[in-house]
C-alpha cells in the first residue's frame, strides 16, 4: 500500500507493508538517525515528532501515520546547537542514543519547560547506558536555560 | 602540556549525535540477505531430526544451514590474546544445545518476513535433557554439558568438562589457616553476584559480503576486529589472508562485543551464497543469546589483631560461566588479582575456586571483568570486620590499604589466565581519594546514619577499589602516522573506538608529541586490512598500551620531520629542531614550515612518503585506583533505597583528556549502580530467561541516579603515556558494596546477594 507523509517538511509517497513499523519504514527509505534500541517502546531511541509531539517509532505502524507528519532530528535545526553543548560536555559516548534524545530535548525547549527535575521526568523514557546521563543534564540543562 | 589535558570534544561527536549513518546496521550493503537465527526451547538437548524442506520452500528463502552444513571445529567466542585462556567448547553450529537460546539453525531470505515465516516452519526433533540451572550444583552433575569430545582448553586451566568444570584456580601465600590462629578478630561471610547484562544500546550487528578479489569482509560491531579475523578463519578452517574485518563506529560494548556474535552466522551464509548478508540481533536476543556477566560467590574470611591490622584474607569462589567456557578462568583471577593487591600488608592470602558450566546464558566478558565482583564480597566484609574491630572503615582501610611505591605479590602469581608480572605501584593516590571523598561526603558528620523521619533513615558507606591498564605482557596495540602534504596527519590504529572516545585522545597524544593541534590529526580505527594490529578495547587497555604506541609512532614521526628539515635546510640533524610549525635552525635564520617541507616531499624534492610506526606491549600494569562514597536513604517501611548522593574520587593519572574520562566514571558508576540496586535476573524453572526485555530487566534512567560527583586527584603515572593510566573500567567496581556497606550503615541490614531490591532489605529488616 502507499501512504502519504510529511517527513521533516518534504512531502513523501511510500511503498508500505500494511503490517510495516514506523521505525523500520524510516530506515529502509534512509532515516538512519532513527535507530532500533530494544523493540519494546522501552528505549526512547527511535524517538520522532509525530504532528509535533515525541513517539516512539518502533511502536507505531506505518500506516497510521498516513496524511500526518514526521520529524527527525534532520528536520530540526535547534538540533545542532544541542548537539554542539553535548559534545563539549563529552556526552555523545556512543551516541546511539542521542538522535532520540536530541529530538525530545528540543521538543521540551519549545514547550519552555525550564526546571530540571520536570527536565528529567519528562526524558525518563529516553536511556542511555553509557553516559550515566550527568553530561547530558549538563549539556541539557545550558541548552534549555534550566533556573538554578 | 598543550593537546594533552585539552576537554576538546570527540572527533566524532556531532556526526553520531545528529544521526549519521555510521553504525554496522547503517552501512550494510542494501541489497545483504537477512539472516536470522532458529534459536534453542531447550536448556539443554540434543538435536535428532531437523526438517528444513518445507522452510526451504518459502519463496525469497535463499538457505537453511544446520549443523550438518557448517565446519564443526571447535573455537572459543571469547576475543583474547592467543593462546586463548578460555576453553574451545563452541561450535558454529552443534547437534547439542546448552541453553534456551542457544543456536540450531542459520536462516536467510531476501527480507524479514519470509525469514520470520521459514523460523517457524523448520520442523526440529529434540532428546531433552535435565539441564543444570543451579551453578552450586553443576560440578559433578549427572548431566553433562560438554560431553563431546572435541572440546579442549589451549593449555591447563584447570579444566575438567566431565565434572562440568570450565576451569579451576587455587593460589595461597603464606598459611592461612596458621596464621588465622593468630588472629584476634575473625568474620566469615558467604557474598552473591547477579549475571548482570550489558545492555549496549546498539544491538549486535555483523553484515558480509565477498569483494572483488574474492576474499570475506565482514563489517561488524566489535571490540575486537583482529581477534574476530582470527577466530572466523579458525572455526571456517580458511586463510586469514582471506578475510578482512571492518569494524565501524560501535554503539557500545562493554566487553558484550569482546567477542564473536553474530559474524559466523552471517559469514556461513555468505561463504555458502556467495552474497551479502546481515544480521542485526533483536534485543531479546541479546539478552538470552550473547554475554552477561558471570554470576559468582565468594566465601571470604579476613583475620585481623584487635590493633587493627589485616592479616588474613582467604577468598573462595564459585564462577558460572553458563553453557561456554568464555572468559570464564580469567574473570575469575580479576576477583582476585584485581582486590587483593589493595590490602598488601596481610601475612598470608588465599584465591581459590572453580568456574563450572551451567544450561544458562553465556557468561563472558563485561566491564569490570570479576574485579566487580570481588570487590563487593571483599569491600563488604572489610566493613563487617571495621565494625567487629570497632574501628572506622575509612580508618581501617587508611591503616591496611597499598601505598605509592609499594607492591604485592599477587602482581606477579596472579596474571590473566596465567603467572602476572612484579610490579612496584608507581603512581598511587588512594590515600588522597579517600580523603578528598570523606570531605565530598562530608563523612565525619554524616557517619554512620542520620534520621530523617519515622521512617526515613539515611546512611553513608564506601569501598575502595584498583583495576588494571591492559594485560602486561599480553596485550599489544600498534600505531601508524603519516604525513600529509598539507602537514596533516594520518593516525591509523587498530585500537577500537566504542564511543568511548579513544580516537580523540589518540590523537591528543600524537598531537601533544608533534606540537600540533589535535585537529591536525586524522584518525582511524579499525580495520584489519588498513589498521596495524591492536589487541582490542578491553581490560582498560586503550589509553596505556594503545596510547603509549601511539606515542612512540609520533615520537619517531618527529625524529623524521626533523631529519627531512635538515636535509632540507641544509643543515646537521643536530642543528635543527621542529616547534609543530617549523622546522628551524636553533641558533640561526633558517626554517622551513612542516607544510612546505610535506609538500615538496611528496612531490618535488627528495620525494618521499613520511610513514611511522611503533608497537607497544606493557611491561606492567599499573592500577588505577578510587575511593567511592554512598549515601542513601532508606525507607523503613517498603524497604527501599534512595541513592542521595554517589562521589567517586579517582586516580586515574593524567587525565588526556578531562571530560571524556569524567564521562568514563560517571558512566562506569551508573552501571555499577544498577548492578547494585535494579538489574535483577530472573530464570523460569526450565531454564528461560524471563527478564530478557527492558521492562523485566530495569537499568537505571535519570531519576535513579541521584546527585553523582565525580573527581580526580592528581597524579602522574611514569610508565603511562603523558602520566596516563586507564580510566574505563574503574567507575564500574565500588557502587555494590559502597551501597550495600551506606545501606547497613542505615539500617542495620547487611544484604550480601545483589542487587540489593526492596524486597530483601525488608524481608531482613523485619527478620531484625
Amino acid at each position: 500500500m502507499k501512504i502519504n507523509v510529511t517527513i521533516n517538511n518534504e512531502k513523501k509517497e511510500l511503498e508500505i507493508a500494511p503490517d510495516d513499523i514506523l521505525l523500520d519504514v524510516l530506515r529502509r527509505y534512509g532515516y538512519h538517525s532513527v535507530r532500533r534500541g530494544c523493540d519494546t517502546g522501552m528505549c526512547g531511541i527511535c524517538t520522532v515528532l509525530l504532528d509535533g509531539k515525541p513517539v516512539p517509532s518502533c511502536s507505531i505502524f506505518a500506516a497510521r501515520v498516513d496524511g500526518h507528519e514526521i520529524t527527525t532530528i534532520e528536520g530540526l535545526p535547534e538540533a545542532k546547537e544541542l548537539a554542539k553543548i553535548l559534545a563539549e560536555e563529552g556526552a555523545d559516548q556512543c551516541g546511539f542514543c542521542s538522535p532520540g534524545l536530541i529530538v525530545n530535548t528540543v521538543y521540551l525547549k519549545k514547550l519552555k519547560i525550564k526546571k530540571i527535575e520536570e527536565v528529567k521526568i519528562k526524558l525518563i523514557g529516553n536511556l542511555c547506558r553509557c553516559t550515566g546521563y550527568v553530561g547530558q543534564h549538563r549539556a541539557i540543562e545550558k541548552f534549555l536555560g534550566v533556573e538554578k | 602540556m598543550k593537546e594533552v589535558t585539552r576537554k576538546i570534544p570527540k572527533k566524532d561527536a556531532l556526526g553520531l549525535l545528529l544521526g549519521k549513518p555510521v553504525y554496522t546496521d547503517d552501512l550494510a550493503p542494501k541489497n545483504s540477505l537477512i539472516v536470522k537465527i532458529l534459536r534453542s526451547p531447550h536448556a539443554f538437548a540434543k538435536i535428532k531430526n531437523i526438517d528444513t524442506l518445507e522452510a526451504t520452500n518459502i519463496e525469497g528463502i535463499e538457505c537453511i544451514l544446520t549443523y550438518k552444513d557448517v565446519p564443526r571445529i571447535p573455537v572459543t567466542r571469547a576475543g583474547q590474546g592467543y593462546p586463548e585462556p578460555s576453553p574451545h567448547d563452541w561450535y558454529i553450529l552443534d547437534e547439542y544445545v546448552r541453553y534456551v537460546g542457544d543456536e540450531v539453525a542459520i536462516v536467510a531470505g531476501k527480507d524479514e518476513k519470509c525469514v520470520d515465516e521459514a523460523l517457524k516452519k523448520i520442523k526440529v526433533e529434540y532428546e531433552v535433557f535435565e539441564p543444570v540451572l543451579d551453578f552450586e550444583k553443576a560440578e559433578g552433575h549427572s548431566s553433562v554439558i560438554h560431553p563431546e569430545k572435541e572440546t579442549h582448553p589451549m593449555f591447563e586451566i584447570g579444566f575438567d568438562a566431565q565434572k562440568n568444570i570450565a576451569a579451576s584456580y587455587e593460589m595461597e601465600i603464606g598459611s592461612v589457616e596458621e596464621e588465622l590462629k593468630k588472629c584476634d578478630v575473625v568474620v566469615s561471610e558467604r557474598f552473591y553476584t547477579q549475571a548482570q547484562a550489558h545492555v549496549a544500546f546498539e544491538p549486535h550487528s555483523a553484515a558480509s559480503y565477498i569483494d572483488m578479489q574474492g576474499r570475506l569482509v565482514i563489517l561488524t560491531s566489535t571490540q575486537v576486529p583482529f581477534h574476530v579475523r582470527r577466530i572466523i578463519a579458525e572455526a571456517f578452517d580458511i586463510p586469514i589472508k582471506n578475510i578482512r574485518v571492518i569494524k565501524p563506529r560501535i554503539g557500545g560494548g562493554f566487553g558484550g562485543k569482546q567477542a564473536v556474535h553474530g559474524e559466523p552466522f552471517v559469514a556461513a551464509v555468505t561463504l555458502k551464497t556467495g552474497k551479502p548478508a546481515k544480521i542485526v540481533y533483536t534485543r531479546q536476543e541479546v539478552f538470552e543469546a550473547t554475554y552477561s556477566r558471570h554470576p559468582m560467590r565468594y566465601d571470604i574470611t579476613l583475620g585481623a589483631t584487635k590493633d587493627g591490622k589485616l592479616k588474613v584474607i582467604d577468598m573462595q569462589g564459585l564462577s558460572d560461566t553458563g553453557a561456554y567456557g568464555e572468559h570464564a578462568l580469567t574473570t575469575f583471577m580479576v576477583a582476585g588479582s584485581k582486590t587483593l593487591p589493595m590490602y598488601n600488608k596481610v601475612d598470608a592470602v588465599r584465591f581459590k575456586g572453580k568456574v563450572v558450566y551451567t544450561n544458562k546464558v553465556p557468561a563472558g566478558a563485561y566491564r569490570g571483568y570479576g574485579a566487580i565482583q570481588g570487590n563487593f564480597a571483599l569491600e563488604s566484609a572489610i566493613d563487617i570486620l571495621a565494625e567487629k574491630l570497632g574501628m572506622d572503615p575509612t580508618e581501617f582501610r587508611r591503616k591496611n590499604m597499598i601505598r605509592e611505591g609499594e607492591t604485592s605479590p599477587i602482581f606477579k602469581i596472579m596474571g590473566e589466565g596465567r603467572e602476572g608480572v612484579d610490579m612496584v605501584v608507581r603512581s598511587c593516590k588512594l590515600n588522597e581519594c579517600l580523603e578528598e571523598g570523606m570531605k565530598l561526603i562530608n563523612w565525619k558528620e554524616k557517619f554512620p546514619r542520620k534520621k530523617i523521619s519515622e521512617t526515613k533513615y539515611r546512611g553513608i558507606g564506601l569501598a575502595i577499589a584498583m583495576q588494571g591498564s591492559g594485560i602486561a605482557n599480553i596485550d599489544m596495540g600498534a600505531a601508524i602516522l603519516k604525513l600529509n602534504d598539507d602537514g596533516s596527519f594520518n593516525l591509523l590504529v587498530g585500537a577500537t573506538d566504542l564511543g568511548t572516545g579513544s580516537d580523540t585522545i589518540l590523537a591528543q597524544i600524537a598531537a601533544e608529541v608533534l606540537n600540533v593541534p589535535t585537529e591536525d590529526i586524522i584518525v582511524y580505527s579499525s580495520d584489519t586490512d588498513l589498521t596495524p594490529f591492536d589487541v582490542g578495547a578491553y581490560a582498560s587497555s586503550t589509553t596505556y598500551v594503545s596510547g603509549n604506541a601511539v606515542k612512540r609512532a609520533a615520537e619517531k614521526m618527529k625524529k623524521l620531520i626533523i631529519k627531512e628539515g635538515a636535509l632540507k635546510l641544509r643543515l646537521d640533524e643536530s642543528k635543527v629542531d621542529f616547534d609543530g610549525k617549523y622546522i628551524y635552525e636553533t641558533n640561526g635564520n633558517k626554517k622551513v614550515s612542516l607544510k612546505e617541507l610535506a609538500t615538496v616531499l611528496l612531490y618535488t624534492e627528495n620525494q618521499k612518503q613520511l610513514i611511522s610506526d611503533a608497537s607497544y606491549v606493557g611491561e606492567e600494569s599499573p592500577p588505577p585506583f578510587m575511593a567511592g562514597f554512598a549515601e542513601v536513604e532508606v525507607d523503613v517501611e517498603t524497604g527501599k533505597v534512595k541513592l542521595i548522593n554517589y562521589v567517586a574520587v579517582v586516580d586515574c593519572g593524567v587525565t588526556i583528556n578531562p571530560n571524556l574520562a569524567k564521562i568514563q566514571v560517571e558512566g562506569g558508576l551508573v552501571q555499577g549502580i544498577g548492578m547494585t540496586l535494579f538489574e535483577d535476573v530472573k530464570y523460569s524453572p526450565n531454564g528461560k530467561l524471563l527478564t530478557n526485555n527492558l521492562m523485566h530487566y530495569k537499568i537505571p534512567s535519570r531519576i535513579d541516579i541521584g546527585n553523582i560527583i565525580v573527581k580526580f586527584v592528581e597524579s602522574y603515572e611514569p610508565t603511562g603515556p603523558f602520566g596516563a593510566k586507564s580510566v574505563a573500567e574503574i567507575g564500574i567496581d565500588t557502587p555494590p558494596a559502597a551501597i550495600a556497606n551506606a545501606i547497613y550503615n542505615a539500617v542495620g541490614v547487611r544484604i550480601k546477594t545483589l542487587p540489593i531490591t526492596p524486597e530483601k532489605i525488608l524481608m531482613n529488616l523485619n527478620k531484625k
